[in-house]
């Protein structure tokens, strides 16, 4: 077994999760099928597949858009209704592309992909401009707090390559994005890190190829903006913190030396540990200190975000499933009431009087419904009073707990800031929430 | 608070670090979440991955799961055995459900006797779920095999009956994974999910793994049949053997090698050099051919063979 640091300094091998918002019309799927050809992650059978495919639809060319078109039910009725994941490399970078469909009614959808994401491309038909739709992609970016926007002006070989045009679609979309706040201050603070880059899916244009329809344009490639975004968590410094998942205490083991063994196993959601670090174990506030870090049969002295260890502490302290710890000094205080924004993921609309669950990490928790300040209407951001909530909309709620959690705002931390909503009588995943 | 000492931005994991802490992660999630999992372990590769990535996230402890394997009574020799050696080096418990138990029970019924026996695991698994009052079970499906697993959830949702209906999945946002089931219902988990083949193989390459040997190279006696490579004459488990040839078949003997295994009716090997894994992972790199498409010859039946099977319960 190989017992090298996998994460060393010369590791250039990391991977992008990114989202595509638009809709069929403005090209998403053949955006995705061209970066799949592109970059050769199509493979010959599955061409011949689709390539058949589009003869028997009478088209003359091959349909890109046919690799990333899923289910047989969707395919009947034309249309994608959920999130496809969609792989590829280029050997320097794995990608996830998580592809939602972006009709209004799709919402739900959107905010799902643009859960684990951490760059969107919002894409915009050359020949029509920034619509509505575009907004309404843009603030959901926001809403769900994907760093890195890129806005691709798609189609230009239907506008001739016009410069002009793409001029103006960059500065409409500005003038947009300066009224809702959605660009990043200069102090890299707030907001979110916009480029704009103009396409052709169709022909290949500025895609992985730059082609020679743009000499204008000097900017990147879409592909070249890819391999450079940073990866999730590499930006700012973020807090430790470590929710536990499984506690192992492998008791009846004949090893001796295990007869004590009490390990706390999870995923480091953000931060970094090190062993001799002070902790403290949330709710219960209990302090101890890092005795061991482990990772399979490797003794690690330190980890960092996203990996999955198995922590050992100096003290004997009580702790389980749902639990967390931190380090001492970077404690949040365990809360009974949040804030968030909540978008409504179900055909059932929620209901004030009832009892749901909320899932925070690892940790679960009765939750009731205390006020709804207001609905977001995604098209004009307008804010509408209301006292319902139906499936695709966003609104402020405010939530009382049986349990306390221990939440950071989700601004600041898009682990331990997110919570889903279950309805205990299906056990459906109800809402997605955002803590203020 | 007092002063905080602000860590450093972190770098990022290199992408096969990151898939091996979101599968321990998921792992994790199923001991914490279920009440009863099991994990279906095969012999192939991808399970073998996920052997290794539950020790990892489970070590010095006993899994909190057993093993299982719903065996079609058509697996190679080499695989079984293989399948058996792995299950007794981790000290775990397997189960072996069969389909020929199923035949017996007459649960599966069989319209011709060589058909291959791929979609009737589904009977037997639902059997078995139901026998021992499984909430869970892992499995090592992976989301770029085929078209209709592009929307598979890491935690999917099946009914009373088995069935999965992708117009009826839970939202996963996150990584908020929901694997809350009622009596009788079940959830499908899929740790490696986001990986690709590659990803496989590299990974076995790095952890260097075992494999059974029917992966490698070898010297094989195989027909041409509609454009696939088929093994012909393979000993069974059980005594006898399988899939002759048909009259006016040339039977040829190739170096070949298989990408995926399951029953021997409906997996067909790729010509190939590679003795190692190293050389397999080349190959992967520069094949033309799709894993499934030119290997599995059940799914060739129709473009949405896959998504119809996994309605009836199929993994």
């Amino acid at each position: 077994m190989t017992n090298t640091q996998h994460n060393d300094s010369n590791h250039n091998d990391s991977l992008l999760r990114f989202m595509t918002c638009g809709s069929v019309d403005d090209g998403k799927s053949t955006l995705i099928g061209r970066l799949l050809f592109d970059t050769k992650t199509i493979l010959a059978d599955t061409l011949t597949q689709i390539s058949n495919t589009s003869k028997k639809r009478g088209m003359e060319a091959v349909d890109l858009s046919l690799l990333t078109d899923g289910l047989q039910a969707e395919r009947e009725q034309g249309i994608t209704i959920d999130v496809a994941y969609r792989y590829f490399s280029t050997g320097t970078r794995k990608y996830i592309i998580a592809d939602a469909p972006g009709h209004e009614q799709y919402t739900r959808n959107m905010v799902t992909a643009a859960s684990t994401a951490n760059l969107a491309i919002i894409l915009i038909d050359a020949r029509k401009g920034v619509l509505t739709q575009t907004r309404r992609h843009s603030y959901l970016a926001h809403l769900v707090g994907i760093p890195h926007i890129v806005v691709a002006v798609n189609k230009m070989d239907l506008v001739s390559y016009d410069q002009a045009i793409y001029n103006k679609i960059c500065a409409d979309y500005l003038a947009f994005a300066k009224e809702i706040g959605l660009q990043r201050n200069d102090n890299n603070e707030a907001g979110h890190n916009i480029r704009f880059i103009p396409m052709s899916a169709l022909n290949g244009d500025m895609l992985v190829d730059r082609l020679d329809n743009m000499p204008w344009y000097q900017g990147e490639t879409l592909l070249e903006m890819l391999e450079e975004a940073p990866a999730a968590h590499t930006e700012q410094s973020e807090a430790f913190r470590f929710p536990v998942q499984f506690v192992c205490r492998p008791h009846a083991s004949d090893d001796p030396k295990l007869h004590d063994f009490r390990g706390f196993m999870g995923r480091i959601e953000s931060g970094e540990i090190a062993v001799g670090d002070a902790v403290t174990v949330l709710p219960n506030g209990y302090t101890s200190k890092v005795k061991a870090i482990q990772l399979g049969e490797e003794n690690l002295q330190s980890a960092s975000t996203e990996q999955s260890i198995t922590l050992l502490l100096e003290d004997e302290i009580d702790t389980s499933r749902g639990d967390m710890i931190v380090k001492t000094g970077e404690a949040n205080e365990p809360v009974k009431q949040i804030e968030a924004f909540v978008c409504w993921l179900s055909e059932t609309p929620m209901s004030t009087a009832r009892t749901y669950i909320v899932r925070h990490t690892t940790r679960e928790s009765k939750a009731k419904i205390g006020s709804i300040s207001y609905k977001v209407d995604v098209n004009t951001l307008e804010q509408q009073t209301t006292t319902d909530l139906k499936m695709n909309d966003i609104a402020r709620i405010s939530f009382k707990l049986a349990q306390p959690l221990m939440v950071d705002s989700y601004a600041s931390n898009r682990s331990t800031g997110a919570f889903i909503v279950i309805d205990e009588s299906s056990n459906n995943t109800v809402g997605a929430g955002m803590i203020i | 608070m007092t002063s905080i000492k602000q860590p450093k931005p972190s770098k990022p994991l290199s992408h096969l670090d990151w898939l091996e802490s979101e599968a321990i992660y998921i792992l994790r999630e199923v001991a914490g979440q279920c009440s009863n999992p099991v994990l279906l372990f095969s012999g192939g590769k991808d399970s073998l991955c996920i052997l290794r990535l539950a020790e990892k996230a489970f070590r010095p402890g006993r899994f909190p799961f057993p093993l299982m394997h719903i065996d079609t009574g058509h697996n190679y020799q080499e695989v079984i055995d293989f399948r058996d050696q792995r299950a007794a080096e981790l000290g775990e418990r397997l189960i072996v459900r069969s389909v020929e138990d199923s035949m017996q029970r007459g649960t599966v019924v069989l319209k011709t006797p060589d058909e291959p026996r791929n979609k009737h695991q589904s009977v037997t698994l639902l059997e078995a779920i139901e026998e021992f009052g499984f909430d869970c079970c892992i499995g090592g499906a992976r989301r770029d095999e085929e078209k209709a697993r592009a929307k598979e959830r890491i935690m999917s949702f099946r009914d009373e009956f088995g069935q999965w209906d992708p117009k009826n999945q839970r939202p996963e946002l996150w990584s908020l994974y929901n694997a809350r089931s009622h009596k009788g219902e079940n959830i499908r988990a899929f740790p490696i999910s986001n990986w690709t083949e590659m990803d496989v193989w590299q990974y076995i390459e790095r952890e260097n793994l075992g494999l059974p040997s029917i992966y490698f190279a070898h010297q094989r006696d195989v027909v041409m049949r509609g454009g696939a490579i088929v093994p012909v004459n393979v000993p069974l488990v059980s005594g006898g053997v399988i899939n002759p040839p048909k009259v006016g078949e040339e039977v040829i003997n190739m170096q070949v090698r298989f990408r995926t295994v399951g029953d021997i009716t409906c997996t067909a090997p790729v010509i190939s050099d590679a003795g190692n894994v190293a050389k397999i992972v080349l190959e992967t790199a520069t094949t033309t051919i799709t894993e499934r498409g030119a290997t599995r010859l059940d799914d060739q039946t129709s473009d949405a063979s896959m998504e119809q099977r996994k309605k009836e319960g199929y993994f």
